[in-house]
Parts: C-alpha cells; sequence; structure tokens
C-alpha cells in the first residue's frame, strides 16, 4: 500500500513535470495547423517578400513588419546594450557598497515595471519630444528603439553583470600586477573573459525587443509601409497581430496567425543561440 | 575582498594623467550609470507626479462608466485572474520541480527535453500566447473571451517561472535534511512534504510572487483571450479587463488622460509592493 502511494506520487509528479512539454506541442501545433496553410494559400514568397500589405484586397505581405521589427531591435541594441554593458561594468566592478545596495534594486524594479506603463511614458513623454525635435507625428522608428532601448536594459545588466562576476579575480589580479590600472585591468583582463555571457545577455535582450508588443503599439507610429528613415511610422510583427486580430476574419485571420508563427520561428532561433552560449559559458 | 590597497585621490589623478584611456573608460562606466539611474527615476517620479493629485474616490468607484472611468472592476478582476492562473500554475510548477530535483535521475534525457520545452517556454512572447490562447480557449473550446481562458493562457505563461524558482529553493535545502528523514525511517514522499518543502517554502514564495507580477503586468496575452469588457464579469467564463489591459484601453483612446496617470500610478504601486514583498522573503531566504 505505501509502496503504491509513493510510486503513484512520482508518477504524478511525472506529469506535471510533462506538463511543460506538452504545453510547447499544443502551442506548436496549433500556430502551425492555422497559421501554415494561410502561408501556403498566399505563397511563401509573396508572404515573407510582399511589399504590401492590404488586407481589404486579398494581399497579404509581412515584409514591412519584418523589416519594421528588425529596425526597432536593431535601434534597441545600439541605444540600449552600451549603456547596459557599460552599467553593469560599474556595478560589478566600481560601485561602492553602499551604492551597489540602492543600484541593485533599482535594476530589479526597472525589470518589473508592466510593459503598457512602459508604453505610456513612451507615449507622454518621448513621443512629445520627438515631434518638437523632428516635427512629424513624433512616434517613429526612433521613438520605439529608443523606448526598447530603455526596457532591455535591466535584462542585459542583470546578466551582464553575473557574467562580469563569474570571471576568476586572478585575471583581475594578473592584469593590476602587470601594471595595468583599474579600468584597463577590468576592460582588457576581465570584459573578454566574460564575452560569451554578455552575448547571452545581448541575445536575450534582442528576445525582449522582437516580441514586445504594447509598449511598441504605443509609440511606433503604425504605418503598413517599409519605413524610409529612422524618422517614419512603422508596424512590426507583434503589433500587426494586435492592431488587426480584433476584426480580422477568414483568410485575414489566419494570415496573422502566420505572422505569429513568423514571430515564433524568429523566438526559437534566438532562444537557440541563447542556450548555445550560455551552456558555452558554463 | 578586493582593492585592499586603497588608493588617495591624489595617486588615482597621477594614474589618470599616465593613462588618459583608463580615465575615459571610468567616465563611460560612470556616465552610463548615470544615465540608466536618471532615466528610471525621471519615469517613477513623472508618472507618480502626474497621477497622484488625479487618484479620486470616484476613480474606486464599483461601477464603471465614463464618466468615473473607475478601475476597481479591473482591479477586482486582476485580481480574480491572478488566483485562477495560480491555482492552476502553483501546483504544476512545484511537483514539476519536485520531480526534478528530488525524482530525476542524473543524465536522464526526460529531464533534458523537460528543460530545453521550460526554457523555450520562458522565452515566447507573450503576444504568442495570447493568439495561442485564442485559438485553443475561444475557437477550438468555443469559450468566447473569459477570464477562464486567459487564466488559463497565464498560467502556461508563468509556469518556467515558477518551476526554475521552486527549482533553486528545493536544491538550497541541504541534503542532510534529507538524510536525516530517512535515517528516522521516513518515506520518500513524507521525506519531500513534511521536510524538504517546508524549508524551501520561502524560495518558492519569492517565486510565485515574482509569477503575480508578471500576471499584474501582462497585457497582450490578455486581449484575445480575457478581452477588454471594462466590468467584473459573473462567473469565470466571462470577459473581464485586467488593470493592465485597462491601462492600454484607457491610454489608447486618448479620451482621459488624467485618469490614465493615476491608473498607471496604481498599477505601479502594486507591481512595485509585488516585487519589494518577493524581495524581502528572498534575502530572508539567502540569510538563513
Amino acid at each position: 500500500m505505501k509502496n503504491f502511494k509513493e510510486k503513484s506520487m512520482e508518477i504524478l509528479f511525472l506529469l506535471c513535470a510533462l506538463a511543460s512539454v506538452f504545453s510547447v506541442i499544443v502551442i506548436c501545433v496549433f500556430l502551425f495547423a492555422n497559421g501554415v496553410p494561410a502561408i501556403k494559400e498566399v505563397g511563401f514568397f509573396d508572404f515573407i517578400f510582399g511589399a504590401k500589405w492590404k488586407p481589404s484586397s486579398n494581399i497579404f505581405g509581412i515584409w514591412p513588419f519584418i523589416v519594421g521589427s528588425v529596425y526597432v531591435t536593431a535601434g534597441a541594441i545600439i541605444i540600449g546594450v552600451p549603456i547596459g554593458i557599460l552599467t553593469a561594468v560599474f556595478m560589478a566592478k566600481f560601485c561602492p557598497q553602499k551604492l551597489y545596495k540602492v543600484l541593485k534594486p533599482m535594476i530589479d524594479l526597472m525589470a518589473g515595471i508592466p510593459s503598457v506603463v512602459y508604453g505610456f511614458f513612451g507615449l507622454v513623454v518621448i513621443v512629445p519630444i520627438m515631434k518638437d525635435m523632428f516635427g512629424g507625428s513624433g512616434k517613429s522608428v526612433l521613438t520605439a528603439s529608443i523606448l526598447l532601448g530603455i526596457m532591455i536594459l535591466p535584462t542585459i545588466i542583470s546578466v551582464s553583470e553575473s557574467a562580469i562576476r563569474a570571471v576568476p579575480n586572478s585575471y583581475y589580479e594578473g592584469a593590476l600586477a602587470l601594471g595595468a590600472t583599474h579600468e584597463r585591468s577590468v576592460f582588457f583582463a576581465m570584459l573578454p573573459a566574460a564575452k560569451s555571457g554578455i552575448l547571452a545577455g545581448v541575445i536575450l535582450g534582442v528576445g525582449r525587443a522582437i516580441g514586445e508588443t504594447m509598449a511598441v503599439i504605443m509609440v511606433s507610429g503604425n504605418k503598413t509601409k517599409v519605413p524610409g528613415s529612422i524618422f517614419d511610422g512603422v508596424r512590426t510583427l507583434t503589433s500587426n497581430i494586435v492592431t488587426e486580430m480584433g476584426y480580422a476574419a477568414d483568410l485575414h485571420r489566419e494570415v496573422l496567425i502566420a505572422t505569429a508563427v513568423v514571430l515564433f520561428v524568429f523566438i526559437l532561433i534566438i532562444n537557440l543561440a541563447f542556450s548555445v552560449l550560455k551552456r558555452r559559458s558554463e | 575582498m578586493e582593492a585592499t590597497n586603497k588608493q588617495t585621490l591624489k595617486q588615482k589623478l597621477k594614474s589618470y594623467s599616465k593613462s588618459p584611456l583608463s580615465l575615459v573608460l571610468f567616465l563611460l562606466v560612470s556616465l552610463s550609470t548615470l544615465i540608466t539611474v536618471s532615466v528610471i527615476i525621471f519615469l517613477l517620479a513623472y508618472i507618480l507626479i502626474k497621477g497622484i493629485p488625479h487618484i479620486t474616490p470616484e476613480l474606486f468607484a464599483w461601477e464603471y462608466n465614463s464618466e468615473n472611468v473607475s478601475l476597481m472592476p479591473a482591479l477586482v478582476n486582476t485580481i480574480l485572474m491572478t488566483l485562477v492562473s495560480l491555482v492552476i500554475a502553483a501546483p504544476l510548477g512545484i511537483f514539476s520541480a519536485i520531480y526534478l530535483v528530488e525524482y530525476a535521475k542524473r543524465g536522464n534525457k526526460v529531464v533534458e527535453v523537460i528543460r530545453i520545452t521550460a526554457e523555450t517556454l520562458s522565452g515566447i512572447p507573450s503576444i504568442v500566447y495570447g493568439l495561442f490562447g485564442y485559438l485553443l480557449f475561444v475557437i477550438a473550446c468555443g469559450w468566447s473571451y473569459s477570464i477562464l481562458g486567459g487564466a488559463v493562457t497565464l498560467a502556461i505563461m508563468i509556469l518556467p517561472l515558477i518551476m526554475r524558482t521552486t527549482e533553486e529553493a528545493l536544491k538550497s535545502v541541504p541534503d542532510s535534511f534529507r538524510e536525516g528523514s530517512f535515517g528516522l525511517g521516513a518515506g520518500k514522499l513524507r521525506t519531500i512534504f513534511r521536510i524538504v518543502l517546508p524549508s524551501a517554502v520561502p524560495g518558492i514564495l519569492s517565486g510565485v510572487i515574482l509569477a503575480v507580477g508578471r500576471i499584474v503586468g501582462e497585457t497582450a496575452a490578455l486581449m484575445y483571450t480575457a478581452g477588454t469588457v471594462a466590468g467584473v464579469p459573473e462567473n469565470l467564463m466571462g470577459s473581464g479587463r485586467t488593470l493592465s489591459v485597462h491601462m492600454y484601453v484607457l491610454s489608447s483612446e486618448a479620451l482621459y488622460m488624467n485618469q490614465s496617470y493615476a491608473t498607471a500610478v496604481v498599477l505601479l504601486v502594486v507591481v512595485l509592493a509585488i516585487n519589494g514583498i518577493s524581495g524581502l522573503i528572498a534575502k530572508k531566504v539567502s540569510k538563513a
């Protein structure tokens, strides 16, 4: 009897553990089963590389949104990564203990702020500033990049910081002993050693930026054309789904699901890169 | 631990004059940190200053209408959503972690698969969860927009978070606890429930609270699963919007700017309080 109970609970635990495997399978099945037929119907090349999106006349090309997502993410990386990594360096190697006790909770807090609040902040602060400086509506690739750059900061900072802290102190001491200053030791001996961990943080940030929806929708201007400059409005893969899902029907709806499939594939590639890097840094 | 030999300011300046690059690097890291800190302080201060004057009793009226723009129904929905999601995700996540830590043998292929899928789950963007929930619950199950559909979607989303934190909490329980319990003749199950889980409670709790933070802040996954109705539904099969969705709808309508600010303040305070509590508990754990 007791043995039976032990065994059955073990099986229950195993079943629970398999829930995540089951979820991933169900998510894949539902997305691909609903999205892939639409891609076939539109035609793979017309769908991915089509530059026109006109649901009313059944023209579904998501190229502008792919480009939009890539632009916005690249912008976020250009803005967020240098600041993030340098802040991480400061926190790991320059920060006095007392300051650290204030800084660390602040970064954690930044990670906890909901994306709608970031979006709202972008809408009421960054958009008007952009409007004054560059004219237009103020909603553009640049605005979205700045906001996303801010949003990925906490991710990049905390992953990079732990990567830098994981470098053995002997690297630092060795560099000091050779006559390098504190700064040079940190930047030229420790940072290269923490390279793959930092890169993993950057990739995690890329995943965040590509997947972010609500904040981007609020500040990106939502234009269905490939943006000509960084001051043009833009629509990303994620915002395309949210904007049109409310009223889409039939093929239009399936195409939106197919958009999610494309996004999902992007994310899977990014995740794969992340876990490969993480394994390597361990 | 490091920097045992303290430099005076004068020595430091002297070494900078020898190596200007070091000074530049130092200024760069300081400047970056300054930017990060000022952005976060500015964001918080801006929303708090703009929002707090507009927090009025009407904002907390029980019924929503276009005059009072009350956030109370959204707050109630948020609590409902959180409870239902946790009821589903917490046992699943905790039991999964128990399997991974207490039962799985090292190098087990199943464990590898579980870890990879959990990692995959935690990387999926929330809008993809939203679409999946829409396809499964709204279309395939025919529930239409409902709190339950939204809650199950969110439960899948927070599952990896609860799994990971519980795993860490269980791992930090010393093996001597388990050995002691076995030595006294307790079975594996009794050891887990009477000895290991109670000592891991604070760690598990801080993970669960973090998950609550994710639920409260989530918008994209709920728009097309729980819908955007601005009232409290009669039962779990009804549609209702949570505080974050409410916030999004308000700010995209752009009619109620003052109320938007006030709602943002409430949302911020709720999320920050949740994170604070989680951090506090986690700190207690690391001290103990």
